[in-house]
């Protein structure tokens, strides 16, 4: 499964079911103006876990929280690894 | 209308007029109150019996019943094990309650402690003779609660506290046959076993290898008047398609918050019926009982509740009663009851439109960013969405929020074969859920699965994390 286009779908699944305006995704784009809240984000993690079957956050304590969008998508690449 | 002040479950047998009304247990045990009265399952070692403290561990639930009889007033305290006690927490109960003897049907009991004397009893072993009863003495009653590490708690109650709600019935009324689907070693199934006791009515319990179809065919077959449940019990039995096999005068609920969705339900089935649904536990006893159809209870009720007072602190139900357990028994228990004699029953509530709503159990919440939501309360809204049979909220692990709400879902039909049935119906749930609920209450998932586990009470399992 490609990661990314995951990632992209349930971004905008998301936002559309919490009524929230998403920014365009792009790779730079800092995951604090993409438009989702926190809850938003925990239910994005929720159902990558479930799609992709990871979940990056919980596995690798240590790493570093990702910023941008495109951080975000490598970290779950990674993880798939 | 005065109310019952048994001195024992045996003498207001004895007393009573008409005894020919019978209790049923399945398909193969049954006895007039008369029979049960007058007869004894323990008689060639009653000489223990006096002043003792015993364990009534059967399987069985008609020998329970007889054991009852026969030992109230007669033993200083009963322990009643509902039959799903684990075999390593008997020996927890049998220290805790200071039990003499064992009174059982489970040969694996018989040396389950040193000191212990065990009585084994066999299936209909009714003598018809009775026995010296001896001075009646007041008999403590013991029930056993799960507790939050699993060890069950002692409950402690007398035939008074328990029977405090009963009310005496007249004769002339019509005839009543109770039923119920708990088990009578529970404080809801207890409290139907005594009213048809102490009011001469006639009961029809559920056998232990029983299906519930099989059940309500016998209780119809037998002219099961009234019947009780917890609201799990009640969605088992809509959606296992043998509601129709009783045609109930009342139906009550209690044991878990009877929601909208299931109050509608049962009044669509039983259109004839009262549909009532009571607040009882088995620390705080019965406390009301709502008989207006709708979820939740007039705010007035707390202040003009007759017998029972009433309060709401720290979000959670306070009660105060003759009907209340006195303490719990063992070691380094912790209080039953506060310096005011109020039980905390644990559930909280929410004030709205001059109702009370019970929104779940205080120790139950699930905490999301911070923000708390009671399970029962999310269930209660997706229960009413037309394709849900019935559902279990519960806690997911999020690494963003700490917590997230997901459910999982009994749906009545099968959704459109393929993944955009499925699909589109978790969506539509969610999407009756955002009209009803505060954002962080929406379940993130709905899984969508074939049955929920009902534990022997009645209840929903639910793993508290």
């Amino acid at each position: 499964m490609d990661v990314k286009s995951e990632v992209i779908a349930q971004f905008n699944q998301v936002a559309q079911e919490y009524g929230r305006r998403l920014a365009p995704l792009t790779n730079d784009l800092a995951l604090s103006d993409s438009g989702l809240d926190s809850l938003c984000f925990a239910v994005v993690v929720t159902r990558l876990e479930i799609s992709l079957g990871v979940d990056p956050f919980s596995a690798d304590e240590d790493s570093r929280f990702p910023v941008t969008f495109g951080d975000f998508v490598g970290f779950y690449e990674n993880a798939q690894k | 209308m005065p109310r019952n002040n048994p001195t024992s479950l045996w003498s207001s047998l004895a007393s009573a007029g008409n005894l020919s009304s019978r209790i049923a247990v399945g398909a193969g045990a049954s006895a007039s109150w008369g029979e049960l009265a007058a007869g004894s399952v323990l008689d060639d070692r009653a000489v223990k019996l006096h002043g003792s403290s015993v364990l009534v561990v059967t399987v069985d639930q008609f020998l329970a019943a007889a054991a009852l009889i026969q030992l109230d007033g007669v033993a200083r305290r009963i322990v009643l094990c509902p039959p799903d006690l684990p075999l390593e927490h008997v020996a927890f109960v049998a220290d805790s309650a200071g039990t003499d003897l064992v009174v059982t049907d489970r040969i694996a009991l018989e040396s389950i402690h040193p000191r212990v004397e065990c009585i084994v009893l066999r299936e209909g072993q009714i003598r018809p003779e009775s026995f010296d009863r001896g001075p009646q003495i007041e008999t403590e009653w013991i029930l056993l609660t799960s507790g939050t590490t699993g060890v069950p708690k002692l409950v402690v109650h007398t035939l008074a506290s328990l029977a405090g709600a009963i009310e005496h019935r007249d004769a002339l009324l019509p005839p009543v046959v109770w039923s119920t689907f708990y088990d009578i070693r529970r404080y809801g199934g207890l409290q139907i076993f005594l009213r048809a006791a102490l009011t001469g009515t006639s009961l029809v319990l559920k056998g232990a290898l029983e299906s519930t179809a099989e059940f309500l065919a016998r209780a119809g077959a037998s002219g099961v008047t009234h019947i009780s449940g917890t609201p799990s019990h009640w969605r088992h039995a809509l959606m296992s398609s043998s509601e129709g096999l009783i045609a109930p005068q009342y139906v009550r609920l209690s044991g878990e918050i009877a929601d909208q969705a299931i109050l509608n339900h049962l009044r669509q089935q039983y259109s004839r019926a009262r549909i009532a649904h009571a607040f009882a536990s088995t620390e705080a006893g019965v406390a009301f009982v709502v008989n207006d159809g709708s979820m939740g209870f007039p705010a007035e009720m707390i202040g003009s509740t007759p017998d029972v007072d009433m309060k709401v602190e720290g979000f959670t139900l306070r009660i105060r009663s003759r009907r209340t357990a006195s303490r719990y028994l063992g070691e380094n228990s912790p209080n039953l009851r506060d310096a005011d004699g109020f039980v905390d029953t644990g559930d909280a509530l929410e004030l709205r439109d001059g109702r009370f709503f019970f929104v779940g159990r205080q120790d139950g919440t699930i905490n999301v960013g911070g923000l708390k939501v009671h399970p029962e309360e999310v269930e209660a809204v997706i229960n009413r969405h037309p394709g849900v049979s019935m559902s279990l909220v519960r806690t997911k692990k999020s690494p963003i929020t700490g917590a997230l709400v997901v459910a999982d879902v009994v749906l009545r039909t099968a959704p459109h074969t393929g993944e955009g049935g499925a699909q589109s119906l978790q969506h539509d749930i969610l999407q009756f859920c955002r009209g009803e609920l505060a954002r962080h209450k929406v379940p993130a998932i709905i899984n969508f699965v074939p049955a929920l586990a009902v534990a022997e009470t009645g209840k929903l399992v639910r793993r508290h994390a």
